[in-house]
């Protein structure tokens, strides 16, 4: 972690009251502001002095940004909602368990309580050479300190690194993903709606960014159809702690089934990239089989393929692949969610 | 506007990191107001046209120059077009993502550059030992023909030096190609050490940090000169009093009274057989 240095640096606060004022601000600050949401991942980048930003929004006094609501297809979540409020909600509780279980184990119960869902899935990444202020790939230079011989890596990617090699820290983002969630975005008048799964980029696409928002971009509300609501979860959170600690990997899954037939599945498992990876060839190899060891074992197998270890993060390519079959099996008690430490390399 | 920017290395100290992009505006602005400038200057300024009878006499004066005439063989052709497209490549992969057109263009970017790498190679090789190497660089015995060609570009009529084998704008191009081409290659072949490829394994540090901003910095450097460049090849390319030269580059070929107009049969000897 980056030594605080000194105060904040200094800059303007505003707190809009609506959505159309904060997107004004957005406007004019462009990519001098910076949007505040819970603060929790805010008030390192400023306190470490790292990002300066000439305006700081704060979008706590948005009541239009706060609460689940229920629509025709699902639930519209917004997007200040905080993360106990998500997994306070009985709709989400009752029909889309994955998610309640994805925020429930994000970090402490104080920061859930002043955390939000939108700042979970929008929070930059937790690699300390970049956090550090660095001139790294994504700090806009031309190295990756995490990937160098002498690097310690032991939490960065085994997949998809171009460069950079950091990875996602967001605990909701698999479970929105598996839940074919939709974020609502605007900018200006405009009102874009996009999968969650291509609300996440990775350094191939975008080095500086985690996710599509660009400057003057607002992220308002997370929608869930009720597609996948009532499906069979699964997911797992490997950490090093039992609270207050970010994912090793994790796995979220939703499968359909009839009998012990897999009808449809998807499966998203995070930590492991930059972005949280969709496993679509593992969804598409389990689909219409039974939901034995032997289809388990094989997804594990497929899921690691192309993966290429650090120095430090050997570990990481057993864990995902015995994640991967547990969420096949579906063995562990959903819910659990807990402190499993190495067992999950030994499946 | 900035031209280079800095950042800080674990030791905090500040390390030159690569160009600033407003570089790359600045050349695709003097890109295109090279266009618009030099397109209006030849639209509007007086040129003096070669009277047909004149031509018509030098075809009359040569009968035994064959009708057609090779200025570029299929080899020289096939490297040019390669080339185009390698440079094509690296070009829209390394600036496409700086106007906002994101997509993964890291390994298209440096496959391409492999390609450019092998055709240069192969083009030094061939024009070294296959092709007349001396008739495309430029030197102090081409003064009086650039002096003649300022003054012919200034709508006077000059009998002084025509171009052998090449014209000295494109010999001057070609120079300025080969140093910015060279400096990006040989760049880009350092960067990438860097990154993940199947070819090398991954050096970051095999040079030091102010070497690394230098090589970043001259890599740049070179890619926004090309942007220029090649915005000036393909103007001149399309112009309409240049696309005999163009035509060539495509069928090999010109024709007996484009040599006779546009060359000088002693400085470009035409064997009879051809």
């Amino acid at each position: 972690m980056a030594v605080i240095r000194d105060v904040m640096p200094a800059f303007e606060l505003f707190q809009p009251a609506s959505v159309p004022d904060a997107q004004a601000l957005l406007a004019r600050y462009g990519g001098n502001a910076w949007v505040l949401a819970g603060g929790l991942d805010s008030m390192d980048w400023l306190k470490d002095r790292i990002k300066r930003p000439q305006a700081v929004i704060d979008l706590s006094g948005i009541e239009a940004l706060r609460g689940v609501r229920q629509r025709d297809d699902g639930l519209e979540i917004g997007a200040m909602t905080t993360l106990t409020d998500v997994v306070g909600h009985p709709v989400v509780r009752e029909r889309y368990g994955i998610l309640m279980e994805a925020a429930e184990v994000a970090a402490s119960p104080q920061i859930r309580n002043q955390g939000t869902i939108g700042g979970n899935v929008s929070q930059d990444t937790r690699c300390w050479y970049y956090r550090a202020g660095w001139s790294c790939y994504r700090a806009g230079g031309n190295i990756c300190y995490a990937d160098t011989p002498e690097s310690i890596n032991r939490e960065h990617a085994i997949l998809e690194a171009d460069r950079c090699v950091a990875v996602n820290p967001s605990d909701t983002a698999p479970a929105l993903i598996a839940l074919d969630a939709q974020m609502v975005i605007r900018r200006g008048d405009e009102e874009r709606v996009i999968p969650a799964e291509e609300y996440f980029i990775g350094p191939s696409i975008d080095i500086t960014r985690m996710t599509v928002l660009q400057p003057g971009d607002l992220l308002t509300a997370i929608r869930i159809p009720s597609a996948w609501a009532g499906a069979s979860f699964y997911f797992e959170k490997i950490r090093d702690r039992n609270v207050w600690d970010f994912a090793l990997v994790s796995v979220a899954s939703a499968m359909v089934t009839e009998g012990n037939t897999i009808q449809r599945m998807r499966v998203v498992i995070n930590g492991v990239a930059a972005r949280p990876l969709r496993l679509r060839a593992v969804e598409d190899a389990v689909r219409g089989k039974t939901r034995t060891e032997d289809t388990a074992k094989a997804a594990g197998d497929l899921a690691i393929q192309g993966a290429q270890p650090l120095k430090f993060n050997a570990y990481k390519v057993p864990l995902m692949r015995n994640l991967v079959k547990r969420a096949i099996r579906g063995t562990e008690a959903s819910g659990a969610a807990q402190l499993r430490g190495y067992d999950s390399q030994r499946a | 506007m900035d031209i280079f920017t800095w950042g800080r290395s674990p030791w905090g100290q500040t390390i030159l990191q690569h160009i600033s992009w407003d570089l790359f505006w600045a050349s695709l602005f003097a890109g295109l107001a090279f266009f618009v400038a030099h397109a209006s200057y030849m639209y509007l300024s007086p040129h003096r046209k070669r009277e047909a009878e004149e031509t018509d006499a030098m075809e009359a004066a040569r009968p035994e120059l064959p009708p057609k005439i090779v200025r570029h063989g299929a080899v020289a052709r096939l490297f040019h077009w390669v080339m185009a497209a390698a440079m094509f490549t690296l070009l829209l992969t390394a600036f496409l993502p700086v106007v906002g057109v994101k997509f993964a263009w890291v390994v298209w970017h440096w496959s391409a550059g492999l390609v450019l790498t092998a055709s240069i190679l192969f083009h030094i090789v061939h024009a070294s030992f296959w092709l007349d190497f001396r008739s495309i660089w430029v030197g102090p015995s081409d003064i009086p023909e650039l002096k003649a060609e300022i003054l012919r570009e200034l709508g006077h009529d000059v009998p002084g030096p025509k171009p052998g084998k090449y014209p000295l704008g494109n010999r001057l191009y070609h120079l300025a190609i080969v140093v910015a081409g060279l400096a990006v290659v040989a760049t880009g072949l350092l960067m990438m050490k860097r990154v993940r490829t199947p070819l090398f394994t991954r050096e970051p540090y095999m040079l030091g940090d102010s070497t690394w901003g230098v090589t970043y910095v001259t890599h740049g450097l070179a890619g926004v000169a090309l942007v220029g460049l090649v915005i000036a090849h393909v103007y001149f390319a399309i112009r309409p009093e240049k696309r005999w030269i163009t035509r060539s580059m495509i069928f090999g070929r010109i024709t007996r009274r484009e040599y006779l107009e546009h060359h000088d049969p002693d400085r470009w000897a035409v064997r009879t057989g051809d």
